[in-house]
């Protein structure tokens, strides 16, 4: 299995801890992992304020980095739907973007859907409280939506089921959304941030020690307000915890410390 | 105002916004119990989505099938291209009779037309007869909600305000001693009503009957004594069979309230005996939105107000805040499909969640009808200047991938090095409640190389 590894922009610069976990997890299951180091982003906050002129070269410069690949795989549902569920209003033209679409995943789908994974086996003995982040759940389908009649299924927690320890709180509000919306966290600040309270006193009700959610973005909203009120609370990315992290170790949520390095040319 | 500032000041009031997120969300839950008692619920949304696909695909003729088969029932039908010949028809028809007094249910179509404030200035007395628009006609507001008109009022201000208008005890908050008085109250309106006035939940083609759902019973106190009965609806209400009916009946109290159906579904086929009964057809817009592609799908609904309940941005920033008749998704929808230039903040007061879709009783892909309206601001110009700029900005950076670079490790290194108080200050919309990510000291991409380079080192 060939994979290009899609990394969202935001965490190639503030969480490398969860490409790195992508990776280890990807190799985990026989895996070739490669990260083209053209990528930068597909162009998902222009397109999602209404600047379709400005997401479309990203969109065209994502098909031509990725066509090659047998598999394009992101650890974010939210690029992911971005690709697969809108790139059509972008580069609806182009003929590679029916293959690309149809070979790109979420991480968790990828495990699931192509690699056949049941459970992955570890260690995580913790209160977990799983946030569904939204375009995973009501784009991708992670998992059946609270408003949807039907089976119950969910991908992500399927997943994470097979961890020895792991102990799922119970939310009131499975699938309330975070608030964190891209350019809504700053164009609607107070609803955002009222959303974002409202999950995490949630959570904390329910006596979660650990946050988890297979989209970044969604944490770095509920990461943020949680520092802020000083919530002992740890924040981590699915893949983090799939890969074998604790959150005693340097995960996505936590402080760093050391001097910042540029990046090689 | 932009929603973003309406809903900040809603929102300054912590308790209330509270009180009203959990009032709202409780009957959401409502709504979850009752569609799971149906198995078959995806297939009813399914199969009214596809009712109202078909019709709007052929609206002429069913419109036109609607008035031969209701005019055959004695009913007189009205066509109304907008809000005012509308509103100028119904005026006509009370002159005609010299009527002073009209009593009207529930009805969004005639809030849509402003019907209320051009009758009184026309010298009629209009009573809303529902008890949450009465209670929100009361305070001289507008309704917050399409089908909980009153949904942001407390039970102690409905007690104020019932003790000066009505006289009721002062203090008073007992649900069942208020109702009486309202009951009371609006019996003596509706005994001297020339008038009533209704609106229209489903209009049957075949038959050309008219339904209309309520809880109240006041559509039908309201249209069984007075000598004249007006209905209003919008061209998008007609149904073709009445098979059709059911499916819908089924869906609307459902998703509404929970309730498997209302406790009034009334049809009216032709007046009775020594009445009149006139139906006003309304365009007002429709016709339009029906040209557009991506936003037709928008005239399937049925008005059952659960897309409000759902969403997370509703719940937290009041009907109000959304300034338009209609708020919520569906309000986000319609309104800026009619007037960008009036509503152009209400696309982007929608965190893209989803939720509004996959509650939607004839499935309107709301959420991304909302991003699609967003493109249209944007090729309109409505957008605001810094947005389109930092936009255009980022768009240039992401573009060139050594740009992103540099500038990906600047702002890592700033993040670091910068004091609070530079990072966190009033030009900072992020940073007023949240703190900035924690950052990291090298990029992803640099990680991924150095972990190659030595294999094994993880
Ligand atoms: S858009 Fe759908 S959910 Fe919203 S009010 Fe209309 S029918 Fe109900």
């Amino acid at each position: 299995m060939n994979v290009g590894l899609f990394i969202p922009c935001y965490i190639d610069q503030f969480y490398p801890e969860v490409g790195l976990a992508t990776v280890d997890l990807l190799e985990r299951y026989g895996a070739t992992v490669e990260f083209p180091e053209a990528q930068t982003c597909c162009g998902q906050p222009m397109a999602n304020t209404g600047c379709l002129d400005d997401a479309r070269p990203l969109a065209r410069k994502f098909l031509d980095i990725f066509s090659e690949y047998e598999y394009v795989v992101a650890p974010s549902g939210s690029c992911v739907a971005m690709v697969r569920k809108h790139f059509h209003d972008l580069v609806g033209d182009d003929p590679r973007l029916e293959g690309v679409a149809a070979k790109t995943f979420e991480l968790c789908e990828f495990l699931t859907d192509v690699v056949g994974v049941e459970q992955v086996e570890g260690d995580f003995p913790y209160r977990v409280g799983l946030h569904q982040a939204c375009h995973g759940l009501r784009e991708l389908r992670l998992g059946q939506p609270s408003e949807i009649v039907g089976e119950p299924f969910n991908k992500v927690s399927q997943l994470l089921a097979g961890m020895r320890g792991i102990d799922f709180v119970e939310l009131e509000r499975t699938d309330d959304c975070c608030g964190f919306g891209g350019t809504f966290a700053v164009a609607e600040e107070a609803v955002s941030c009222r959303m974002g309270l409202d999950r995490l006193a949630d959570h904390k009700q329910a006596g979660a020690q650990v946050i988890a959610s297979a989209d970044m973005s969604c944490l770095m909203h509920l990461g943020g307000l949680a520092r802020r009120q000083k919530m002992p609370v740890a924040i981590m990315h699915v893949a983090e915890i799939l890969a074998g992290r604790s959150p005693e170790e340097p995960v996505s949520g936590k402080p760093r410390s050391g001097k910042c390095r540029s990046d090689e040319a | 105002m932009s929603h973003a500032a309406a809903a900040a000041e809603f929102i300054a009031d912590e308790e209330r916004t509270r009180w009203h997120d959990q009032a709202v969300w409780y009957v959401r839950q409502k709504r979850d119990r009752a569609a799971k008692s149906l198995p078959e619920w995806e297939t009813l949304r399914e199969t009214a989505s596809q009712i109202k696909q078909h019709t709007l695909s052929k609206l002429d003729e069913y419109l036109e099938e609607f008035e031969r088969n209701a005019t055959r029932q004695g009913a007189e039908v009205h066509w109304a291209r907008d809000a005012d010949e509308h509103n100028a028809i119904v005026l006509k028809l009370l002159e005609q009779k010299g009527t002073k007094r009209v009593v009207k249910s529930k009805s969004m179509l005639t809030e849509e037309c402003g019907l209320n404030p051009f009758l009184e200035k026309a010298g009629i007395e209009v009573i809303d007869t529902d008890l949450g628009e009465r209670i929100v006609q009361l305070r001289n507001e507008h309704p917050s909600h399409i089908v909980l008109p009153a949904i942001h009022v407390k039970k102690q201000e409905v007690g104020e305000l019932f003790h000066e208008k009505l006289g009721t005890k002062r203090g008073a908050t007992e649900a069942d001693y208020l109702t009486e008085a309202a009951r009371h109250h609006l019996r003596e309106k509706l005994l001297a009503a020339g008038a009533g006035l209704t609106g229209v939940n489903f209009a049957i083609a075949e038959t050309g009957g008219i339904v209309v759902c309520t809880n109240e019973g006041n559509a039908d106190l309201g249209t069984a004594l007075p000598p004249v009965h007006i209905a209003s609806m919008g061209i998008e209400k007609v149904i073709p069979r009445l098979e059709h009916l059911g499916v819908f009946l089924r869906l609307l109290a459902r998703s509404a309230t929970g309730q498997p159906i209302t406790s009034y579904s009334s049809h009216f086929h032709g007046p009775r005996e020594g009445q009149e009964m006139h139906v006003i057809l309304v365009d007002n817009g429709r016709s339009q939105q029906m040209t557009e592609d991506d936003l037709r799908q928008s005239l399937n609904c049925i008005r059952c107000g659960a897309c409000l309940n759902t969403c997370p941005v509703y719940r937290r920033s009041g009907g109000h805040s959304y300034h338009a008749t209609v708020p919520g998704p569906i309000g986000s929808v319609i309104n800026p499909a009619r007037d960008p230039a009036r509503h152009k903040s209400l696309p982007f007061a929608c965190s893209l969640c989803g939720s509004c879709s996959d509650v939607c009783p004839v499935k309107i892909p709301l959420h991304h009808q909302l991003l699609s309206l967003r493109g249209k601001i944007v090729d309109r110009k409505l957008l605001p200047a810094s947005k389109r700029w930092s936009m255009k900005l980022a768009a240039m950076v992401l573009k060139r991938s050594w740009l992103y670079r540099i500038l990906g490790f600047g702002a890592r290194c700033s993040l670091r090095w910068l004091p609070r108080f530079l990072l966190y200050n009033p030009l900072n919309g992020w940073g007023r409640q949240r703190d900035l990510p924690e950052p990291a000291t090298k990029s992803f991409r640099q990680a991924f190389r150095d972990r190659n380079r030595k294999p094994g080192d993880k």
